[in-house]
C-alpha cells in the first residue's frame, strides 16, 4: 500500500472537468468547440486509448482542464476504452486525477437512452452539470426543451449547447464560470464500493427514465427523418454496397492522383537540399550521414504525408458524417468469412497508403483478437512504398505489350501484385480462423449507426492536424533513427584506400548481405540483391537507391531508377525479377512497421510473430515463383513473350 | 418470436433477452444499448447474402446487430402475430 501511495503523480494546476456521454451524442464537437486549437492528444498509461485534454479560457479570465473520456453506453466497463472513463470518473485510473466535475454531455434527440448514463453518473456522487446537445435539432424536430424542468427531475444542473455552431456553448461557458462547484467539500471515496453493482441499475435507470420523459412529455418516439430515407439508399442491399464501391474507388484514386504532384515537389526539394549540402559541405565522415541518413531519412517519411493526408481527409469525412459504421456494416459479411469484423475494414484500407496509419487505426477495434489479426494482416497491403520497385523492376522485365486485345501487361502485373496482397491477407485471417479456438467464436458486432451529420471543418481540421502530428512523431522519430543506423551499418567499417569496389562491399552491411545470399540464393536473388536488402529495411523504396549504390552509380533519386533499368535487364533473369517482385508483395520489408506494432500492442510478441509469418510467406512465395519461371524459361514458354 | 424473424420494417416492443450459452455478456450488453423490456423495436434493413447482420431500430437509436445478437431479443406478442 505504501507503495501504491508513494507514487507521485504531477498535475497541472486548475481544475479537471471530465465530459462524457454516449458515443455519438457529439461529445468531441463540443470539446474542439470549448478548446478550440488547444488540445493534448496521448495515450491512458498501459492501454492504446486515447487521451484528448484541452484548456478552456473562460469569460473570467480563469482556465480550466478539459478532459474528453471516451463514449460509454453505461459505467460498466467491457471494452479498453470504456474501462478508463470509469476508472477516471472513480478516481482510480493509473496518473489520473480524479475530475473536479462531470459534464454529461446527453443527445437531446435522444434522450431516452442518453439519460441513463446521467443517472449512473449521479450515483458516482461527483459534481455534474448535464448538456443538452444538439438542442438546435431536438427543437426543430418539435421536442420542447426545457431545462428547468429536466433540471428539476433530474436534480442536476442542466444547459443547452449546440456542439456544431460557433457560439453555441455559450451556456456551458458561462456555468463553468460562475458555479460554485469549486467549493464543494472533498468526496466521499465510500461511495465508490456502489459503483461495482451498476449492471443492476441498468433497468431500474431505463424505468426512471421513461418516467422523466412522460412528465416532461418528451417521450413520443421522432426518428431522424433524413437519415432514414438516406439509409434505405445507402444501407439497399443492391445500391448499397454499389455506392460503397463507388466512394472507395473514388478515394483510391485521390490518394494516388492528387498525391503526385505534392510528392514531386517534396522529392525534388530532398534533392535539392542534398545537392546544396553536398555542393558546400566540407568532405568530412559526417557530411555522408547528413546527406544520405538525415536528409533522405527525413525526406522519406515526409513523401508520404501527401498521400497520409489525402486519406485521412477521407476517412475523416466518412467518420463525421456517420457512415464509416455503414461501411463496416456492409462488409461485415465478407470480413466475417475470413473471420474479422467490418470494423477490421477502414485500417486495412488506410494500408494501402501505408501500413504505419493502418496499424494505427485499429485502436478502433473493440474486439482484442480481431485487432490483433488486423494489426497483423496489415503490412500484407500494397503500400506505397513498394510502387518504386514495382515500377523499377516491371519496367525492366515485363514488356510494353498489350495482350487479349487492349489490355497493358505492365498494368495487368501490377493489379497482380495488389491482388496477390489482398489475396495473402485474406488466406492468413481465414487460416487463423480455423486454427484458433478465439476464430470460431462468435464476436460481437453491436455497432451504432449514428444520425447522419453534414462534417465540420472545425472538426475536419482539428482532426487532420492531430493525425498528422501523431504520425510525425511517431513515425518521423523511428524512421530517422533506423535510416541513421543503417546509414553506419552501410558505411562502416569504411573501405581500405585500394578498394576498387563500391565502399558498401566492405561495411558491416556489406557482409551481411555476403551472408544472406547463401540463404537467398534458393530463391534466385544474387549478392547485389541480398545486400541492398539491408538498408532497405528503412523503408522499401531504398532498396532502389540501394541497388544503385551497389550497382556503383554515383547519381540519386530518379537517376538511379533510369540508370538501373537496363543495367539489371542485362543482368537478372526474369525468374529472378519475378522472384524479387513476389517477395516484396510479402516481405517485413520495414522497421517501423515493426516498430509502431511493437508500440500499438506493447510487446515484442507479436512484431516477432509478424515478422517471422511474412519471412516464411515471402521465403515460400518466392520460392515457388523462382523455380516455376525457371522451368517454364527451359521449356521456352516465357521466352517468348 | 424474436427480433431475428421479424418482418421488414414492423414495430414490435422487447419482452425480454434471453441469455446466451455461448456468450455469456451478450444479454448485458444488448440491454446496456437500449434493448430493455417494454422498448421498441424495428428491423430496418438485413444484410445480404443470408439476412446478416441486421439494421435495428431500438427507441430511437439505430444498431448493426449479428443475427446471433437479434436471436436474444425476445419480443412481446401482437394480435394477428404470434
Amino acid at each position: 500500500m505504501a507503495m501504491i501511495e508513494a507514487k507521485v503523480h504531477l498535475h497541472p494546476s486548475g481544475p479537471l472537468v471530465a465530459l462524457v456521454g454516449n458515443p455519438n451524442c457529439g461529445k468531441t464537437a463540443l470539446f474542439n468547440l470549448l478548446t478550440g486549437g488547444y488540445q493534448k492528444v496521448a495515450n491512458y498509461a498501459g492501454v492504446t486509448v486515447e487521451r484528448k485534454e484541452g484548456r478552456v479560457l473562460l469569460s473570467n479570465g480563469k482556465s480550466i482542464r478539459l478532459l474528453d473520456l471516451p463514449g460509454t453506453y453505461s459505467l460498466y466497463p467491457r471494452a479498453q476504452d470504456e474501462r478508463v472513463t470509469c476508472d477516471v470518473l472513480s478516481g482510480r485510473a493509473e496518473g489520473e486525477k480524479r475530475p473536479d466535475v462531470v459534464v454529461c454531455v446527453v443527445d437531446a434527440t435522444n434522450l431516452r437512452r442518453n439519460l441513463r448514463l446521467v443517472l449512473a453518473v449521479k450515483r458516482l456522487n461527483l459534481p455534474a452539470v448535464v448538456v443538452l446537445n444538439m438542442s438546435d435539432v431536438a427543437e426543430s424536430r418539435g421536442l420542447k426543451m426545457d431545462a428547468a424542468a429536466l433540471s428539476a427531475e433530474l436534480g442536476l444542473p442542466v444547459v443547452k449547447t449546440v456542439g456544431v455552431k460557433a457560439g453555441g456553448d455559450q451556456d456551458l461557458r458561462e456555468w463553468l464560470s460562475e458555479a460554485s462547484w469549486r467549493d464543494r467539500p472533498p468526496l466521499d471515496v465510500d461511495h465508490l464500493a456502489q459503483v461495482q453493482d451498476e449492471a443492476s441499475h441498468t433497468l431500474a435507470d431505463h424505468e426512471a427514465v421513461q418516467g422523466i420523459l412522460q412528465r416532461l412529455h418528451l417521450d413520443q418516439l421522432v426518428p431522424d427523418e433524413l437519415s432514414d430515407r438516406l439509409d434505405r439508399v445507402l444501407l439497399h442491399p443492391l445500391i448499397g454496397p454499389l455506392i460503397l464501391m463507388v466512394v472507395l474507388f473514388l478515394i483510391f484514386q485521390a490518394v494516388f492522383s492528387w498525391a503526385t504532384a505534392p510528392m514531386e515537389l517534396i522529392k525534388g526539394a530532398t534533392e535539392w537540399t542534398a545537392d546544396l549540402a553536398r555542393a558546400y559541405l566540407p568532405d568530412v565522415w559526417w557530411r555522408s550521414l547528413l546527406i544520405d541518413g538525415v536528409i533522405a531519412g527525413v525526406g522519406g517519411v515526409v513523401i508520404f504525408l501527401p498521400q497520409i493526408l489525402i486519406l485521412f481527409f477521407f476517412i475523416l469525412m466518412l467518420e463525421e458524417s456517420g457512415y464509416l459504421p455503414r461501411a463496416a456494416f456492409l462488409l461485415d459479411r465478407i470480413m466475417g468469412s475470413v473471420g474479422l469484423s467490418g470494423r477490421s475494414f477502414i485500417p486495412l484500407l488506410s494500408s494501402f497508403a501505408c501500413a504505419i496509419p493502418g496499424i494505427m487505426a485499429a485502436r478502433t477495434i473493440s474486439n482484442t483478437r480481431d485487432r490483433l489479426v488486423t494489426i497483423m494482416i496489415a503490412p500484407l497491403m500494397t503500400c506505397s512504398a513498394r510502387l518504386p520497385v514495382y515500377t523499377l523492376l516491371i519496367s525492366a522485365f515485363i514488356p510494353p505489350i498489350q495482350i487479349w486485345g487492349g489490355i497493358e501487361l505492365q498494368g495487368l502485373v501490377m493489379f497482380a501484385l495488389y491482388l496477390a496482397g489482398i489475396l495473402g491477407a485474406m488466406a492468413v485471417a481465414w487460416l487463423l480462423k480455423v486454427l484458433t479456438k478465439s476464430g470460431k467464436l462468435i464476436r460481437p458486432l453491436m455497432m451504432e449507426l449514428p444520425s447522419y451529420h453534414l462534417p465540420t471543418v472545425r472538426n475536419i481540421v482539428i482532426g487532420l492536424w492531430q493525425r498528422v502530428k501523431i504520425f510525425m512523431r511517431r513515425v518521423g522519430g523511428i524512421i530517422l533513427v533506423l535510416t541513421i543506423a543503417l546509414w553506419f551499418l552501410a558505411s562502416f567499417p569504411a573501405p581500405p584506400t585500394e578498394a576498387t569496389l563500391p565502399a558498401i562491399e566492405y561495411s558491416a552491411a556489406g557482409w551481411l548481405g555476403h551472408a544472406l545470399a547463401v540463404v537467398f540464393a534458393p530463391i534466385g536473388f544474387n549478392w547485389q540483391i541480398s545486400l541492398a536488402l539491408v538498408p532497405g529495411m528503412a523503408a522499401r523504396e531504398v532498396v532502389v537507391s540501394a541497388l544503385g549504390t551497389v550497382y556503383a552509380l554515383s547519381s540519386t533519386g530518379e537517376h538511379t531508377s533510369e540508370l538501373l533499368t537496363p543495367i539489371i535487364a542485362q543482368q537478372w533473369s526474369i525468374a529472378t525479377a519475378l522472384s524479387l517482385l513476389a517477395w516484396f508483395v510479402f516481405a517485413p520489408q520495414c522497421l517501423s512497421t515493426l516498430a509502431v506494432i511493437k508500440r500499438e500492442t506493447g510487446g515484442w510478441k507479436l512484431p516477432l510473430i509478424t515478422a517471422a509469418y511474412l519471412f516464411a510467406l515471402a521465403y515460400l512465395a518466392s520460392f515457388l515463383v523462382y523455380r516455376t519461371a525457371v522451368w517454364l524459361s527451359s521449356t521456352q514458354i516465357i521466352a517468348t513473350l | 418470436m424474436n427480433l431475428a424473424d421479424a418482418s421488414l420494417k414492423t414495430t414490435w416492443r422487447v419482452r425480454q433477452i434471453s441469455p446466451s450459452a455461448d456468450a455469456p455478456e451478450r444479454a448485458s450488453q444488448l440491454e446496456e444499448i437500449g434493448f430493455l423490456p417494454g422498448e421498441w423495436v424495428s428491423v430496418l434493413a438485413r444484410g445480404i447474402p443470408g439476412g446478416d447482420p441486421l439494421v435495428v431500430r431500438v427507441g430511437l437509436s439505430t444498431f448493426a446487430l449479428r443475427k446471433e445478437e437479434a436471436m436474444c431479443i425476445q419480443l412481446q406478442p401482437q394480435d394477428g402475430h404470434d
